[in-house]
Formats: structure tokens, sequence, C-alpha cells
């Protein structure tokens, strides 16, 4: 392909193109795509199509199935936090209620400021040190919403 | 002068700040002028004393835990003896003195990415005993030893490797599952994170076994640790020659769907497809990744292989109860004094594992229940925890043992509540293949807020709709939904009274 292409088209074409001998290569082509990216513009659909011999219709329906991939840009950190059973019984209810009204947002939003995005995530196999969570990729254990607000909040830099 | 200390680098002992404790561990050596040569191991699975800091006298290894930073100066003051947090010698706290670790035998205790130390601890003798012994007579092996899956549905690994070994097919995988999604288990991370090579030496023999010379490792991407160190230790691995042209391992990660856990969800998702559930037969040994014969097993059914085949089926045997043979690695969690994993040879007594070996809830309140096998597994209350935990004795009790995760519930817990909570998993979860499964858990989630509203119609609408989803859902997200749903009713009707509807 020789025509015009937006930077990210270009960088997931070449990421697309490097994975394209593999067999299944589309999860790790759109995890590369997100990781260079932040996310997975609408415009890389076209390139990653053509170079893994996919329709568009396909690669959407991927993205839209797996809860990690995302279409918009997220926060500058990402904060998952564990909904799940083991992490409940150390109260992980309340501290999920605490962090939302905290940040402002409800799960899966982002802070108006653009600092954080909360997930909400089940299990982080921390589960014997709950209620757990991960500040991009540092795990928390015993987590209070004072402690992640504050973490998640730091300056990145 | 120099020190030689051991440090856990597993994901636990870093959430409860093992890193600020090695950093301030460094910090004092230089300030003393003191060699220190710090090794980061795994966890030995007592996550209530992590960070524990280990030192060897004698060899025997003494422990200190849980460290703070604040405890570090005073350590290299008593010169690592007499210190308000030394346990003594690890392996003599009640705690792993009462295991048997066969799988787990090296995780906390070796660096995990030194394979000269995992080769002096035992490692690759399965792998050479097997590489002099014909492909048949390994699967037979493994058959003899017992061996059932530990991911959950606990069909007899061996059964499993034979039919891959005599299916037609030039190129035939392994393909290792390690989508570790219930809450309560950490099994799977544990033996990534602090013995990498135990994975690597058991898909070895298992490609030998049935002839198999490509092998993946689908891990959940909520485990970036265990990635991390994984793939070092693929690298480490192929350097040594120990993968490469014959068999090799590629990493594939998961992307936060729990259905991938399901095999054939996990081979979709493998391919590049939606994580969708296929109908079976075909069953993946014939019809596998890429349409091809695959072995599926779980990280700790394939991590349990090099110790068969080093010490030998009946060795393996000897552990166990009834149909349930060898040893598991239980995980205690959720509001328990002291959680983690305990690998011991099927058979103990909930009541056993939970009240003597682990203390109770952390709270110090009494227990009210416990969730066996994950968010799909059956509650269980205080009256049953004489229950042996093997696979036909929960199966007998109404649940299911599955990945052997056990998450302890103290009397505040609201059942009514865990009960709307299973259905509103199954339904954030569900794949949307089958209409039990992607309806059924919507549906449950309206009926157990009108059971607890007080609608005297309900609880035989939910029973029907437990019963349909159990019978005709496609496979154990919407089958197994039912399981702590019922318990929980069954269990604890009280919860599910008006005056208790939670503020929600």
């Amino acid at each position: 392909m020789t025509r015009e292409e937006t930077p990210n088209a270009q960088r997931a074409r070449e990421i697309a193109a490097a994975h394209a001998g593999m067999d299944g290569p589309l999860l790790p082509v759109l995890h590369a795509v997100q990781h260079a990216l932040g996310h997975i513009p609408r415009e890389t659909l076209v390139p990653m199509a053509e170079e893994l011999d996919l329709s568009v219709a396909e690669i959407h329906g991927v993205i839209s199935f797996y809860p990690d991939f995302r279409t918009e840009p997220g926060g500058r950190r990402m904060l998952k936090v564990c909904r799940a059973e083991a992490c409940q019984a150390m109260g992980a209810d309340r501290l999920g209620e605490d962090l939302r009204t905290r940040l402002g947002v409800d799960w899966h939003g982002t802070t108006a400021d653009g600092a954080v995005t909360l997930e909400p995530v089940y299990c982080l196999g921390l589960c014997a040190c709950g209620p757990a969570a991960l500040v991009d990729e540092t795990p928390v254990a015993r987590a209070t919403a004072e402690r992640l607000e504050r973490m998640a909040r730091e300056v990145i830099g | 002068m120099s020190l030689t200390l051991f440090l856990p680098q597993d994901a636990a002992a870093l959430a409860l700040g093992a890193d600020a404790v090695a950093a301030a561990l460094s910090a004092e050596a230089r300030a003393r002028g003191i060699e220190l040569r710090l090794v980061r191991t795994g966890s030995r699975g007592m996550i209530w004393l992590e960070p524990l800091l280990e030192i060897e006298r004698d060899s025997v290894r003494h422990g200190f835990g849980p460290l703070e930073v604040s405890d570090t100066g005073a350590l290299f003051e008593s010169d690592f003896s007499d210190h308000p947090k030394a346990l003594g010698p690890v392996e003599a706290i009640p705690f792993l003195a009462r295991q048997t670790r066969l799988t787990f035998a090296r995780c906390g205790v070796i660096d995990p990415l030194d394979l000269g130390a995992y080769r002096a601890h035992g490692g690759l003798k399965g792998l050479a005993r097997a590489r002099t012994m014909a492909p048949a007579d390994i699967v037979a092996e493994v058959t003899e030893s017992g061996l059932r899956g530990r991911g959950g549905a606990g069909f007899p690994t061996g059964i499993k490797w034979k039919t891959v070994l005599e299916a037609e097919g030039a190129q035939k995988y392994i393909v290792c599952n390690a989508d570790e999604g219930d809450s309560g288990t950490f099994a799977d991370r544990m033996l990534m994170e602090g013995d990498p090579f135990c994975l690597i030496e058991g898909m070895a023999i298992a490609g030998l076994a049935v002839g198999a010379s490509r092998g993946y490792v689908y891990c959940r991407s909520e485990y970036p640790h265990a990635i991390r160190t994984f793939g070092t230790a693929l690298e480490i691995a192929r350097g040594a020659g120990l993968l490469g042209a014959g068999f090799d391992i590629e990493l594939r990660v998961g992307a936060g769907s729990y259905v991938c856990g399901e095999e054939t969800a996990l081979l979709n998702s493998m391919e590049g497809k939606r994580g969708t559930v296929r109908a079976k037969p075909p069953l993946p040994a014939h019809t596998g990744f890429m349409g091809r014969p695959t072995v599926i097993n779980n990280v700790i059914s394939l991590a349990s292989v090099p110790v068969i085949l080093a010490e030998g089926a009946e060795h393996y045997k000897s552990f166990g109860l009834g149909r349930s043979l060898g040893t598991v690695p239980l995980q205690v969690a959720g509001n328990v004094k002291h959680g983690g994993l305990f690998e011991a040879a099927f058979g103990m007594t909930i009541r056993e594992l939970i009240e003597d070996i682990c203390g109770g809830t952390a709270s110090g309140r009494p227990v009210k229940a416990v969730q066996i096998g994950g968010p799909l597994g059956a509650y269980f209350p205080a009256q049953m925890f004489g229950t042996a935990l093997g696979y036909e004795e929960c199966d007998a009790a109404g649940g299911l043992i599955g990945h052997a995760g056990i998450v302890v519930f103290d009397d505040s817990a609201d059942m009514g509540r865990m009960a709307h909570f299973a259905m509103e998993f199954c339904a954030v979860e569900s794949c949307g293949t089958c209409t039990p499964c992607r309806i059924g858990a919507v549906r449950g989630m309206e009926v157990i807020d009108r059971i607890r509203a007080g609608d005297p119609a309900a609880p035989a609408i939910l029973a029907d709709l437990c019963e349909t989803m159990r019978d005709g859902s496609l496979c154990a997200l919407g089958g197994f939904t039912p399981y702590p749903v019922e318990s929980a009713l069954k269990y604890f009707p009280e919860d599910f009274i008006p005056q208790k509807e939670a503020a929600e």
C-alpha cells in the first residue's frame, strides 16, 4: 500500500506486517498497537485488515469482545480494582464505591482531568491480601481508596 | 564482608511492599560496607508473612516477616538473629511443615530464572528420563500416576494425552491454559512467577509424549508479572538449548475475558477470534488449535508432570484419597487470617484447612461460608466443613473443587448479594453464544431482586431458570453459575428476605 496514511495507520500497518507470519496473529497485533498508540484508533482497522487478510468487521468484532481493548484514549494512569469474590470478602464493594465517589467517575470512566481511568477487574490473583488493585502495573494489597487515589494521581515522569 | 539474603518478587509480595524492603536492605548494606547478594525468589505461599525475608544458616533457611522498611536497620543490628519479626526456620513454620510440596517444591526457594539452581534442586530429571522413554510409555506413566486436570474439570491427563498421541496429524500442539480467572485462585500465577522452568519442563515432556513440536502458553493479561517472568524464562531456556528446534513454546496474552479460560474459547482467542465457546465434539484433542490435534492442560497439571516422571507414578499416587490422587495446591483466600497456598494430598477436610491451618477469618469473626472452586463453585456453610477436599467428595456435597481456590467469608457477608453477584458476573463474562447463559444470567439478577423484594412467585422461577442454565448451557460458565446461586439460597435463606435487602 502506498497511499497516504496517518502516522497511526502506518504504525499499525508495520505492526501487523511484522506479525503476519504467526498462527492467529490478531490478539498480539491488537496488544502491540494499543501498547504503541495508547488505544486502537478507528483509522488503524483498515491497514490491519489488509496486512492480516481479515475483514474490518472481524477485527471490530474482536476488539469489541475483549475488555482490554479500547478504541478511545484512556487516562494517563490505569487503575484496575478487583471486584471478585475474594476481594468482596475483604470489603471490595465499599472500596469501589469510595473510589468512584473520590474520582467522580463510574466504572470504565476517565476523570475529567484525564489523569485516571477506573476499570473493574475480576481477579488479579492477589486473593489472600485483598482488596487488591493494579495501578498501571504496580500491584497493591489491602488497598484503601485514599491510597489508590494518591498512587493513581501521582505525576508521571 | 558479603551477605546473601532471599526475598520474594512474587506479585503478592510486591503488592505488600517487597520492593521497598529490597531497596531498604540494599541501602543498609551499602551504608555498612556489606556486599549484599539479594536473591529475588518466588513466594513460599504464606501470604500473611509477606514480604518474607530469608537467610541461610548451616543449610537451614531462617525467616523474618512480614517485613516493613522500618525493620531493616534493626535486622542488620541484630545480625539477622534476634529480631521481633524473626520466625525461626522457615520450613518448621506449621503452615509449611504440614504441606507435601511436590509441584511447588522449589517455589519460594530458588531464583526462578536461575536454570542452574533449578537443576540443582531436582529440575530436568523428569525430562531426562522422558527422553529415554517411548512416547506411549510416558503417557502410560502419567495415566498410572492418577493425575487429573487441575484446572477444574478433573479429566485424567494421561487419557487426554493418549487421544492426542493416537490422533493423525503432522503438526500437534501442547497448549497450556494459564487463564486463571477464578477468584480465590493464584497457584498458576505463583508457579509461573516462582518456578517457570517447571512448567517449561512439563510442557516439553508433554511434547515428547504426544509428538508435538510446538507449545503455547495462554496467560491472562491481569498477570503482568507472570508474563514478564515466564517470557524471560522462555528466552533463558532457548539460550540453554532446552527449547528450540525439537520443541518450542510461545507465550500468548489474553485480553481480559474470563470465558477464555474455557478450553474451546481459549483456542478461538489464540486463533485471533472472539473468545466464544465451541460445541464439543469435535474434541480439541482431535480438532484443536488451527484445527489440529491439541493437548490443553492447566498450568498445575503440566507442572506436576516433571515430578511424576522424576519420582515415578507410584510415588505420586501414594498421596491422595479415592480417585483424587497426588497433591493439590489449595489456595485459601478472602477473609482469612493465614491465607496462601497450601499443597497437600487430596482428602483434607474443609474444617481442618480453614480452622486448624489457616486460623479462621482475618476479621476474627465466625466463618459464615466458604466458596470452593471460583465464581462457578458452591458456597459451603459451616455445617458442611467435614467435606473432604477431593473431586468426588466435593461433587457429592453439591459443589466442585475446581481449581482448588477457597474463599472465606465471615458472618457479615450477605449471601443474597453474593448470589446476585454470581449472576451479574455470568452476565458480564458470557460469550453470548448460547441463550441460557446470555439471557439467563440477566433474568437471574432480576429474579433474585424479586425474591429479595418479597415476591412469593420468584423462588420457583429461579429454580426453573437455574435448571435451564445447568442443562442447556454450552459450557461451565452458564452451566455452573447455578452452583453459587442455589447453594446460597439453600443454606442462607435468611439473606434473601426483604428486610436485609442491600442498599442498591
